[in-house]
């Protein structure tokens, strides 16, 4: 390896990241425990998308996935947010056993998943209005987040009337306004532009530092890793375990647009992307 | 100097708007002097092979006959009533036709479409008896419910079911998942999501099956009062085909037109209404 770029000790194997030992003394709000994951086609052929995989994330810690395409990091999330279940291993939030939609979870998906037969301030209202809440109180509350994610002045607006860059406004809205403890997002800026990306991290980051949600974020993009989180995950190709967790020791609060210029993140970027060079590569 | 460039600038693009405005509206002018035209020539050639003994106006009737015969039907009514009253009958059956139809279909495409197992065990089936010609049960609807409305709204309501039927089914298969798991997430209910996601949309595919059903339940209707009833506008048609009366099909033809072309534009109306949060079309022109 060249002798400069090092790794640093920090880097971790993928046995102890699932352990307690990086676990602070609150104890871990989500735990994947050695989990395999298995599909089964229709033909009855069984495609293995996890092996063994282990990882924890700390209440309030943002933490970053990367992996190559396809690996079965959308899974991950899927598996925590109880829209699947584990063939074998476990997941736990809080120490519970995950056997359904746990109402303190919020998903932004990759791909638009506003309602697009609502408006604006239907779509962020619809979360409080599902959970039972009168709508007066809801559109109420609605109307704040639509206020704090910048879109004051498109209540009405459907989202097709909207660009790329405001849907995801809607989407982060439509998710923020149930208040999660726990965030799983899905490569959700990957379909913007470079600049709207920077934008909504910014936007995505101050979200964030209010209310100290656990954050699993899942993305293709190193830098977007580095930038965001805490630690980041850098997963295995298909099946999928965790090779090695990166802790991310640059300040916060970060700056999108200036963080990526840090010497310390280039580094980072730097080994990180020699580390997952060997799983893209076939 | 720039002032006076942006305002040189505004003049052109108000011309070029100006040109285009005018070469769209010549367009359209000279589409409806065409439209016109066809009519002319088809209606005047048909006349004038009648009256000129190309085609025999007794078997192939004449517009002015057809005219004719329409006239009379409206001032002094029909051999079994006024003629209004017929059109009020059939509208009736096929309206309670449609309505029945539609929402069975809706219902059952729904239920089938969540619910994979259902969907497995009874698909075969609905193949099955979707490729039966159902015109057929007319005879076993007049047999068993006899003469009166009851036979004619059956009918149409099996004509509307299956159309209406798979659109909804497909509709919900269709649903993008990610919106569901969103929903999910959210906090809806199963039974929400079906109602807040699922329905909404299945929309667009069960609003395009409406259209092409209210024509079936017509049919539906029709038929059903051709093979026996005491009113309507079958049983017009049925009678005009006894007496050799060529202008009286024609012409309750284009009363069965007229009536369908009324649905179609009030069910255009309901789905511009219900689908307004869909992008339009931005180049549409068409009118």
């Amino acid at each position: 390896m060249n002798s400069v770029l090092t790794p640093r000790p920090l880097v971790a194997s993928a046995g102890e990241a699932g352990s307690g030992g990086s676990v602070g003394a609150s104890g871990p709000v989500i735990e994947l425990d050695k989990v395999t994951r298995r599909f089964t086609s229709p033909e009855g052929k069984v495609i293995q998308a996890l092996r063994d995989f282990s990882m924890a994330v700390r209440p309030g810690e943002f933490c970053a996935v990367v992996g190559p395409t396809g690996c079965g990091k959308s899974t991950t999330l899927g598996l925590i947010a109880g829209l699947a279940r584990p063939s074998a291993g476990s997941v736990r939030i809080d120490g519970n056993p995950v056997v359904g939609v746990d109402p303190r979870i919020g998903f932004v998906f990759q791909q638009d998943a506003v309602f697009p037969w609502h408006n604006v301030l239907d779509n962020v209202s619809a979360g409080p209005v599902f959970r039972g809440a009168s709508r007066n109180e809801a559109v109420e509350a609605a109307r704040e987040w639509v206020r704090r994610v910048g879109l004051a002045g498109f209540e009405a607006h459907y989202p097709h009337q909207l660009s790329g860059g405001m849907r995801k406004r809607v989407a982060l809205a439509q998710t923020f306004i149930n208040r999660p403890d726990i965030l799983l997002m899905d490569e959700p800026f990957s379909a913007l532009d470079v600049q709207t990306r920077s934008l909504m991290q910014d936007e995505l980051l101050q979200l964030w530092s209010s209310h100290r949600a656990a954050v699993v974020f899942v993305t293709h993009d190193i830098d977007e890793a580095i930038t965001l989180a805490d630690r980041v995950f850098v997963l295995t190709r298909g099946p999928a375990t965790v090779k090695t967790v990166y802790e991310i020791d640059l300040a916060r609060p970060r700056v999108v647009s200036e963080a990526r210029y840090a010497p310390r993140f280039i580094e980072l970027s730097r080994q990180i992307w020699s580390d997952l060079r060997d799983e893209v590569t076939i | 100097m720039k002032q006076a460039n942006s305002l040189a600038l505004d003049e052109e693009i108000a011309q070029i708007e100006r040109a285009s405005v005018r070469a769209i509206r010549a367009r359209w002018r000279l589409v409806y002097a065409l439209r016109v035209g066809v009519l002319v020539v088809t209606l005047g050639g048909w006349e004038l092979c009648g009256r000129t003994g190309v085609i025999d106006p007794f078997f192939f009737s004449m517009p002015s006959q057809i005219a004719h015969q329409l006239w009379v039907w409206m001032n002094e009514g029909t051999s079994q009533g006024s003629l209004w009253v017929q059109v009020l009958v059939t509208l009736e059956e096929t309206t309670l036709g449609f309505l029945i139809g539609s929402i069975m279909g809706i219902v059952c495409g729904i239920a089938l479409g969540r619910n994979r197992l259902l969907a497995d065990v009874f698909s075969i089936y609905i193949k099955i008896a979707n490729s039966v010609p159902r015109v057929v049960l007319g005879s076993i609807f007049i047999i068993a419910l006899g003469l009166g409305m009851a036979s004619k709204v059956a009918l149409a309501v099996v004509m509307v079911f299956f159309v209406v039927f798979g659109n909804a089914f497909q509709g919900v298969r269709e649903a993008d998942g990610n919106l569901i798991a969103n929903a999910k997430i959210l906090g809806a209910s199963s039974r929400r999501i079906t109602y807040s996601v699922v329905l909404p949309s299945a929309l667009t595919w069960i609003l395009a099956s409406l259209h092409v059903s209210f024509g079936f339940a017509l049919v539906g209707a029709v038929v059903g009062e051709f093979l026996g009833s005491r009113q309507g506008i079958g049983l017009l048609i049925a009678t005009a085909q006894g007496a050799f009366n060529a202008a009286g099909v024609f012409a309750a033809m284009i009363v069965l037109a007229v009536v369908a072309l009324l649905a179609e534009f009030l069910l255009t109306q309901l789905e511009n209404r219900l689908l307004k949060w869909r992008p339009v079309q931005f180049s549409e022109l068409a009118h």
